[in-house]
C-alpha cells in the first residue's frame, strides 16, 4: 500500500461519489422542485442526506482539508433545508389559507379587532360631532384643497357622488388610484408599527377615523348623509373592515411586546407576528377587492338601493366568513 | 556583528507574533458569526449569520433590480397602448401603477417562498433565509418578514424625500429620520444581525454559498516523484494547522512566481537545500501530503496543532 494516500484520503474516496448524487439531487429539487426527481431519487434521498451529515461529522475530526469540509458543511446544510423544508404546494397552502387559516385567525383575534374598530370609528364619531357643532372643526383637520368641503354647495357636492359618463380608462384609472390611495399603505403601516406597543397604531387608526367622520360631517350638514353612505360603504364595508383588520394585527404584535406573559418576549413576539401576519395578507386582499368594487362597481352602479344592497351583503358575507363557527381540525 | 544581525530576527519574530494575534482575534470574530444547528440526526451544521453589509448589499442588489423591472414593465405598457392616443395614455398610467404596486409589495415574498428562500440579490451573495428555530421556513413568517420592510424602508425613504416648508416641518422630520433611524440600524446592533421583520417573524439570515468539491491534492498524479522526498518529523513539526490551511490555498489558486517563493521559505524553514532539477510544485505537495498526514494522525490522538506556534503546552 502507498503510504503517500492518507487516511482522510481514502476516506474521502470512498463516499464521494454518494455525496456527487446528493449535490445532483439537491441542485435539482432547487430548481426544479419535489417533482423534477425521480422515484428511486426519492428513495435514495434520505438514505444518502444521512450519509452526507455522518460523513460530515467525521469529516470535522479527522480531515484538515479545508475544501472538503466547507463542501459538506454547505451540502449538507442545502440538504437539510430541503429535506427539512416547506413541503406543501402553493395551490395547496393557498386553498388551506382560505378554507382554514384566515377565519381562524381573525376569529382568533376578536380582542385586537373591537380594539381598532374602536379607534377608527370612536375617532369617527368624535370628529362628526365636533364638526356638527362647529365646522370650524373641518378646516383643522384637512387642508384645502380638497373640494369637498363646507363651502361646496349641495350639487357639486351631489355631483361628486355619482358617474354620468363611463368608460373603462376611468374605471381602471379609479382602481390603480385606490390601490395607491393611502388606504393599502394605511394597512400595512398599521401593521408594521404595532411593533411599538401598538401605541401609533391607534394613533393611525384615530387620525383615520377623524378624517372620515369630519368628511361625513360635511355631507350631513347639506342633507346628502344617506346618499354619501352609499356612495362610501358600497367598498367602504370591504375597505374599512380590512384597515380595522390591519390594526388588529398591529395591536397583535404590539400586544405581544408589551405584555409577553409566561413566554419570552423574543418567543411572544415570534407566535404573535406568525398569526399576524396570517390577517395581515387577508386585509391585502380586502383591500384588492374593495379597489375592484370601487373602481367598477361605484363608477356602474349609480342607484342608492343597489349600493346599499351591495354593502349590507358584502357585511354580511364577511362576519359569516370570519365568524361563523366551524368545526376545528380536532373535532373531525 | 552578531549583534547587527541578531537585531532583526528579534524584531520578525515579533511581527510574526503580532500578526498571529491579530489572526487569532479575526477567528474568534468569524467563530462567533457561526450558530449550530442540531439537525434531528443529532448532527451539528454550522450555519453562518449573513454580516450587515452582506445583506445590505443584498437588499441594494433587489432594489435596483426591481427599479429596473419597473423601468422595463412601464416602457412595454407604454409602448403597448401609444397607439390609442390620450385615452391609451391614461389606461397606460392605471396599467403601470398596479405593476409598480405588486412589484413594491410582492417581489421579495415572492422569491423567499420559493424554493430557494432567497431573493436574486440574496443568492448573489450566497444569502438565504432560514428559521431561527430550525425548523421550516413557514409561508406566514416570510409575510410576516417583508411586510415589515414598509417600516424600515419605504417610511425613511418617503421621509428623507418629503419636502420641507417650514421650520416645524423641518424639525418633524428630523425626528421622524431619528425614529426610523431606529429600525434602519437595527442589524448592526444585536448578535444575529437581525432587522425587525426578523425579529417578527422568527427568521433569520444565513450565508449558506454553494462550494464545489475539488480534487484533493494528495490525489495528484504522478505520485511516483512525490514519493521521492522523504521528511523527518522534526522537518514536519515545523508547522501547524494554520500553515497547512495556508498551503492549501496557495496550492489551490496562487501563481506560479508565488508558489516558488513559497517553497523557497519552507525550505529554508526546514534546512533543505534546493536539489538540482528539483521541481517546485513537486516539493510542494509532497510537503503538503506529509504535514497534512502527520497533523492529521496527531488530530486523531487528540493533539492539535493550531500553528507553528502551538508547541502543546
Amino acid at each position: 500500500m502507498n503510504d503517500r494516500v492518507i487516511k482522510s484520503y481514502r476516506f474521502r474516496e470512498e463516499r464521494e461519489s454518494d455525496w456527487a448524487k446528493l449535490d445532483l439531487i439537491v441542485t435539482r429539487a432547487e430548481k426544479r422542485g419535489v417533482k423534477a426527481l425521480s422515484d428511486e431519487e426519492l428513495t435514495a434521498l434520505p438514505r444518502l442526506y444521512r450519509q452526507a451529515v455522518s460523513s460530515l461529522s467525521v469529516a470535522r475530526s479527522i480531515s484538515l482539508d479545508q475544501n472538503v469540509l466547507a463542501y459538506l458543511e454547505t451540502l449538507c446544510a442545502r440538504a437539510y433545508f430541503f429535506v427539512y423544508g416547506t413541503r406543501a404546494s402553493i395551490g395547496a397552502r393557498m386553498a388551506q389559507y382560505f378554507r382554514r387559516d384566515w377565519p381562524a385567525s381573525v376569529s382568533a383575534a376578536i380582542k385586537p379587532t373591537l380594539l381598532a374598530a374602536l379607534c377608527l370609528f370612536g375617532g369617527a364619531l368624535v370628529a362628526f360631532f365636533l364638526c356638527l357643532q362647529d365646522m370650524e372643526w373641518y378646516w383643522t383637520i384637512h387642508q384645502g384643497w380638497d373640494s369637498r368641503n363646507p363651502d361646496a354647495s349641495y350639487d357639486s357636492l351631489r355631483d361628486t357622488l355619482y358617474t354620468e359618463d363611463t368608460n373603462i380608462a376611468d374605471m381602471l384609472g379609479a382602481f390603480a388610484a385606490q390601490l395607491f390611495s393611502h388606504n393599502s399603505g394605511i394597512a400595512i403601516f398599521a401593521f408594521a408599527l404595532g411593533f411599538c406597543f401598538g401605541i401609533p397604531t391607534a394613533i393611525l387608526l384615530i387620525y383615520n377615523g377623524v378624517y372620515l367622520g369630519s368628511f361625513f360631517a360635511v355631507f350631513w350638514q347639506k342633507g346628502l348623509a344617506a346618499e354619501l353612505t352609499g356612495w362610501l360603504f358600497i367598498h367602504g364595508v370591504t375597505e374599512l373592515f380590512a384597515i380595522v383588520l390591519a390594526g388588529a394585527a398591529g395591536f397583535m404584535i404590539g400586544g405581544a411586546v408589551a405584555f409577553p406573559g409566561t413566554k419570552s418576549r423574543m418567543q411572544s413576539m415570534r407566535d404573535a407576528g406568525n398569526s399576524a401576519a396570517l390577517v395581515i395578507i387577508g386585509a391585502v386582499l380586502m383591500l384588492f377587492i374593495a379597489a375592484l368594487l370601487e373602481g367598477f362597481g361605484r363608477q356602474l352602479i349609480n342607484s342608492d338601493m343597489t349600493r346599499y344592497v351591495i354593502a349590507v351583503t358584502s357585511l354580511i358575507f364577511w362576519l359569516t366568513y370570519f365568524y361563523w363557527p366551524r368545526a376545528s381540525e380536532e373535532d373531525r | 556583528m552578531a549583534k547587527a544581525s541578531a537585531a532583526p530576527a528579534v524584531d520578525s519574530r515579533r511581527e510574526a507574533l503580532r500578526r498571529r494575534e491579530l489572526r487569532l482575534k479575526e477567528n474568534a470574530r468569524q467563530a462567533k458569526r457561526v450558530r449550530a444547528l442540531v439537525t434531528p440526526e443529532g448532527a451539528a451544521l454550522n450555519l453562518k449569520i449573513a454580516t450587515a453589509s452582506e445583506r445590505a448589499g443584498a437588499f441594494l442588489l433587489d432594489f435596483t433590480l426591481q427599479i429596473i423591472l419597473i423601468i422595463v414593465s412601464v416602457f412595454v405598457i407604454a409602448w403597448m397602448f401609444s397607439s390609442m392616443g390620450f385615452r391609451g395614455w391614461s389606461v397606460a398610467g392605471s396599467l403601470s401603477a398596479v405593476v409598480v404596486f405588486f412589484l413594491r409589495n410582492f417581489y421579495f415574498i415572492f422569491f423567499e417562498i420559493g424554493r430557494k428562500a432567497a431573493t436574486p440579490g440574496k443568492r448573489a451573495l450566497g444569502l438565504r433565509v432560514a428559521a431561527r428555530n430550525g425548523g421550516r421556513l413557514t409561508a406566514n413568517a416570510v409575510l410576516a418578514r417583508n411586510f415589515m420592510r414598509e417600516l424600515e424602508v419605504f417610511l425613511p425613504l418617503s421621509l428623507l424625500l418629503m419636502t420641507v416648508e417650514d421650520e416645524v416641518s423641518a424639525w418633524i422630520r428630523l425626528l421622524g429620520i431619528a425614529w426610523t433611524a431606529v429600525f434602519v440600524l437595527f442589524p448592526l446592533f444585536n448578535r444575529d444581525k437581525l432587522r425587525v421583520g426578523d425579529l417578527i417573524a422568527g427568521t433569520i439570515v444565513i450565508h449558506a454559498p454553494r462550494t464545489k468539491l475539488k480534487k484533493d491534492i494528495t490525489s495528484a498524479s504522478p505520485l511516483s516523484t512525490a514519493a521521492s522526498f522523504a521528511f523527518t518529523p522534526a522537518e514536519l513539526d515545523a508547522y501547524g494547522i494554520h500553515e497547512l490551511h495556508v498551503l492549501e490555498d496557495v496550492l489551490r489558486q496562487s501563481t506560479r512566481e508565488i508558489k516558488a517563493r513559497v517553497a523557497e521559505r519552507i525550505r529554508e524553514k526546514i534546512g533543505r537545500e534546493k536539489q538540482t532539477g528539483e521541481d517546485d510544485l513537486a516539493f510542494l505537495e509532497a510537503y503538503y501530503g506529509a504535514l497534512r498526514s502527520r497533523l492529521e494522525q496527531q488530530m486523531l490522538f487528540g493533539e492539535r496543532k493550531e500553528d507553528k506556534f502551538d508547541t502543546g503546552r
